[in-house]
Order: C-alpha cells, then structure tokens, then sequence
C-alpha cells in the first residue's frame, strides 16, 4: 500500500510539472510580457533593459523554475486585459464558482443517488421507466441549452427567479457567499440545476446498475434468510457495496463540475473563475490562461489522487491486495 | 449487368446480415436512424430547400425583424414559418444553414481526431518502447483534463498567435483542429491496444520475414484489423463533437455570427431571451438536441451490434 500511495504521488507530480511547462510556454512564448508593460514608444534599447531585468534573457530551464516558484507564491503577472494582477483576479472570483459547485454537487449527489436507488430497487415501476427516459435526454442535452430552457421557464415567463448574476452577497473579508442573503440564494437554483444535471442523470444511472447487480447476488439472498428488515437490506448491504464506483465516479465529476461551471457561469453571467477564463480565451489574455490551467491542473491532480486514496478506506479488499503486493515486492 | 448482379448479390448478403436484423428489430433504432436522414438530408440541400439566404445583407429587411412563429401569433408571417431575429433574418433557413456547418465542424473534427489518434496509435504500438512512453505519457496529461477545456485552451493560444480578424476568416479550421486535438486520446488507445495484439500473430511475422517495410506492415497489413473499434468510436464521438462546437460557439469562441453553426444561432438568440422572443432561440435548440439524440442512439446502437461480447 505504501508503495502504491508513493508511486500515485509522483506520478501526480510528473502531471503537475508537464502542466506547468505547458503553462510557461504559453506564459513565455505565445505571449509577449514585454509588450504587455510598456506602452508604443518604447525604444527597443529600453525593451532590452527591462528583458534583463525581468530575466527573460536566462537560460529557459531557469525561467522555468522560476516561474513555476512565483506560481507556487500565487504570482502569475499582469493580465493583458486589465493590467491587474492575475493572481488577486482569480481570487476575488473564486468563492463564486466553489459556491455555484458546492450547490450543483449536494443537488446531483442528494437527488441522483435516491433515484438511482429507487429505480434499481423496482425496475418495472413505471415511474422507474420515466426516471430512465428522462435521463436519457438529460445526458444528450448539452449544458447551456438546459440553462437557457430553465431561464426562460422560470425568469422569462414565471418571473420567480433571477437569470444572471449572484445577487446579494455578503462579504467575510477573505470570502464573498451567497448564502446569507435571500437575493444570493434564489439566485444560485437556476445556475446550480442547470451544472448538477449531467451529474445527476450519471449518477443515477450508475447506482441504479449497480444496484441492479448487487441484488442478485448470494448474501443479499441470504440477508433476506435471516429475516433482516427490507430497509437494513437496501441501505446496509446493498447500497454500502455500490459506494467504490460511484465514488469515483461523483469525485472524478467534481472536476468535470468545476471545468463546466464555464459554460454555465457563461449562461447565467455568473461572476466566477469559469467567466474570467472565456473573457480572457476571448481576448488572448495569455497570463490568466497560464494561470488558469496551473490551477484547475492543481485541482485535478488533488481530486483524482483523493478518489484513489479513497478507495483504500471504502474496500478493505484493496488494503489486504495492497498488502500482498508489498510481500511479493520483497 | 456484370456490376448489377454483384450488386443484388451484395444486397442479399446485406438483408441476411446480423446488423441488418438487430436494425430492423429496433423501432428506437429505425426512428433515431430516419431522423437522423432527414436532418442532414435537409442540412445539406439547404440552399436548394431555405426559403432565403440569411446571410446576404442584401436581402435582409429590418421591418420583418422579430416576427413571431407563425402558427401561433396573429402577428406572424406566411414567408418566415418560424419568426425572425432582430435583424429580419429567417429562423428556418439560418437553422438549416446553421445545422450544415454544425454537422460539417463534427464530422471534420471526428475525422481529424480519428487520423491523429490512429497515427499516433499505430506508431506508439507497433514501435513500442520510447515514442511509446512518450506518446502515452501525454496522452495520461490530456486525459487529466476534461475535452471541452483542451479544445478551449487550444483556440485561446491559436487567438494568441494571430490577429482577431485574420481568426475569423479561419474560425472553421480553427474549431476543427481544436476539437480534433482535443479527442484523439481514445482512438490512440483504442488502436494501441489492438496493435499490441495483432503485432505478434502469425501474418505480421510473416510480413516482416518476407522484408515488408514497418510502414508498409502498419498500414497494409494491422491498419485494416483495426478499424472496427475505431469506426464504433468515431461514431459514438460524432454527437460529442457536436455538442462541443455548439458549446464553444455559443460561448463566443467558436464560430463568428458571420458564420453561425446552431450554437452561434443559439448565442445569438440568448442575447435577446429576456425581452421575451424565445424562438430565435429555441428552435435552434430544439433542432440541436434532436440531432445529438438521434446521433447518439444511432452510436449506442452500432456499438451493441458491432460487439459479440452483449448479444
């Protein structure tokens, strides 16, 4: 196990550090930061100056590292667009988007799950074939169409809810929320629905497998021998043991949530980190793009070394294998 | 008469086949296939069949701008079916416009994944060793990422390099490389693996004791053994790629409005949703989301025919 969990973790940085060059190539060559910092009238010997100030004329592989230190330090320069920098950007605008998946998770895992459930239980029912249809359309629909579906229905024609922006926010200093005010919250349903969708219709389809499966076999059989509770049947044993594929499935959506917030922060003039980034892919802003792909590079790596590392707590099959592969290793 | 006997020989073998039958004994299968006709039969004769040229300036009026649906407002128009835009342009025949382009960007891209990921495949599993680990190494890289994002980043960077209106004039190519760049890693695997199969069976040693070249071997003689999983992918990929152009043109990087695909017309129509007049939007949605369905079943279904394992 041990091995394993080692070798998980510099095969994440390998991912890191390939994603960072990538990140410093763009950084460094697609854009000009020179031309980012002065204005026309620059004479080219003064451009030369501040190129050996700033380092640009080292050797590549130390620009490198220093770039990659001035990430780690949250220092991604001046963005071409604003001329701010685009490390504070990108923090005033992450509370949004976490907020906006926080939503869209709890909705799909708290709403999927249950159906998924329900329909894997009693297959024939016929609200079980509605779940079904249903979600068919959910998984070919694509994200901004539902939105913009849902924004008609409910702020066009019904006028219940809003269609763009947070609404009332409160401000914690380090930390903007939606969640103390009436205005942030109803502002969050239309946008959260519109991300957890997908996510839901996925997850419901995969317990509902799963389920499927796990009811056949010889110790729910023989759970119902010993007389236990229909209840302690469906939960304790059959649904404790669909937990390993959908929580790899939820954890690995939780990247997918976060890199589709785009399209919907787009849909719903959110403003989150998804909206700066098509702001700044509209304008070239290479600095926040740079920035942008370190980050959900970072965040990627973390969610899918956590679903591995996850698994080693939810089957204890795994820990006994682990184990066994360390004794062969010797 | 010579080609017309191997051509009813051909349709008998055809009508007797396994596919034939698992497609005759789906209604879902034949709905979403007729569909599936009918839209790109219709896309394709759009200039033939549109009742106008939407975007020829020329023959646009600003007083037919935003007439409502026909059927159900007094105040629609006999020559525009499903309303204008603001502009005055028809919404029947930008959507049949628009779905040409959108199905041409798909399938461009799926062809232009496909090369590449079988390229690369066949080169990382029949040469092996480093232009393997390196090829599957970045292959792991890009999978870490979600399509959409790659496809994203990549016209970002291509925006970058060249002037906003030089991107215009190649906004098509531009979005076909993207979204091609961005889904080849499943066709590469996919012939990776079959490669390392196929290399060690008895026909490719013969090939290479009678002095074939490697490349000759790669594409004669392991290319047509297989494409069958590649030609599963491609199509269940197709909806996919469509739904990602929709997606980068309704966020306002893909396809200018000069040009609109169904997700440009769509951006368009979201533009002026909250004013009330849904159907420059809608439809275009609506028409989008059928084609994807029937797409996609036409994709589940091929996939279940063409796999031994599920009959």
């Amino acid at each position: 196990m041990f091995v394993f969990i080692l070798k998980r973790l510099l095969q994440s940085v390998a991912v890191l550090l390939a994603v960072g060059f990538v990140a410093f190539s763009l950084f460094r060559y697609v854009g000009d930061p020179i031309n980012a910092m002065v204005g026309q009238d620059t004479s080219a010997e003064e451009r030369e100056t501040l190129r050996e100030k700033l380092g640009l004329n080292d050797p590549a592989p130390i620009q490198f590292l220093t770039f990659i230190a001035n990430a780690a330090q949250g220092k991604f320069g001046l963005s071409y667009r604003t001329s701010e920098p685009v490390g504070r950007m990108i923090l005033e605008r992450v509370p949004a988007t976490l907020e906006l998946s926080f939503c869209a998770a709890i909705f799909a895992l708290f709403v999927g799950v249950p159906m998924g459930v329900y329909t894997g239980l009693y297959p024939r029912h016929w609200t079980s074939q509605l779940f079904q249809a249903v979600s068919l359309i959910g998984v070919s629909l694509p994200t901004f169409l539902i939105g913009i579906v849902l924004i008609l229905i409910f702020a066009v024609w019904l006028k219940l809810l809003p269609s763009f922006g947070r609404g009332e926010t409160v401000d914690l200093g380090w930390w903007t929320t939606n969640f103390l005010t009436w205005s942030g919250l109803k502002a969050l349903i239309l946008p959260s629905i519109t991300l957890g969708l997908f996510q839901l219709t996925l997850l419901m389809r995969l317990v509902r497998s799963e389920m499927l499966e796990v009811m056949r076999t010889d110790y729910i059989k023989f759970a119902r021998a010993r007389g236990l509770t229909n209840r302690a049947i469906n939960f304790g044993h059959a649904l404790k043991n669909t937990l390993v594929p959908v929580i790899t499935v939820a954890g690995l959506q939780l990247g997918a949530l976060i890199a589709f917030a785009i399209v919907t922060e787009t849909v719903f003039a959110w403003p989150g980190v998804g909206q700066l980034f098509i702001q700044s892919v509209q304008f070239a802003d290479i600095p926040v793009m740079a920035a942008y792909l370190l980050l959900i590079g970072l965040l990627f790596v973390v969610i899918n070394l956590t679903v591995d590392l996850l698994y080693f707590a939810v089957d204890p099959r795994l820990r006994s294998q682990g184990g066994a592969a360390r004794v062969a290793g010797h | 008469m010579a080609t017309g006997a191997a051509f009813s020989g051909w349709l008998h073998r055809a009508a007797d086949s396994d596919i034939w039958w698992s497609f005759k004994s789906s209604p879902m299968t034949i709905a979403a296939a007729t569909a599936t006709f009918l839209i790109v039969a219709v896309a394709f004769l759009s200039p033939v069949l549109a009742p106008h040229t939407p975007f020829d300036p020329a023959t646009l009026n600003l007083s037919d701008g935003l007439k409502p649906p026909v059927l159900l407002s007094a105040d629609g128009d006999w020559r525009f079916p499903l309303g204008t835009d603001d502009q005055g342009r028809d919404i029947l025949s930008s959507i049949m416009y628009g779905t040409r382009l959108s199905l041409l960007v798909g399938l461009a891209s799926v062809v232009v994944a496909m090369a590449l990921g079988i390229v690369l495949g066949l080169l990382s599993g029949y040469l092996g060793g480093t232009v393997d680990a390196v090829i599957m190494r970045v292959a792991d890289v890009q999978l870490t990422f979600p399509a959409i994002l790659v496809a994203l980043l990549i016209d970002g960077v291509v925006r970058g390099l060249i002037s906003v209106k030089r991107h215009d004039e190649i906004a098509v190519f531009v979005i076909v490389g993207a979204i091609g760049l961005s889904f080849w890693v499943q066709y590469a695997r996919t012939v990776r693996g079959s490669v390392m199969v196929e290399k060690n069976k008895e026909y490719v040693q013969a090939a290479r004791v009678i002095g074939l070249s490697p490349l000759l071997i790669m594409v004669r003689h392991v290319l047509p053994n297989v494409t069958g999983p590649v030609l599963v992918i491609a199509t269940i990929n197709l909806g996919l790629a469509i739904i990602t152009e929709a997606t980068l043109s309704f966020l306002g990087v893909g396809l200018p409005s000069t040009q609109p695909s169904l997700g440009t017309l769509i951006r368009l129509g979201n533009e002026v949703l909250q004013s009330g007049d849904w159907w420059i939007t809608v439809f275009p949605g609506a028409t989008l989301a059928a084609l994807v369905l029937a797409v996609n079943l036409l994709g589940d279904w091929l996939r279940d025919a063409l796999n031994p394992k599920l009959r």
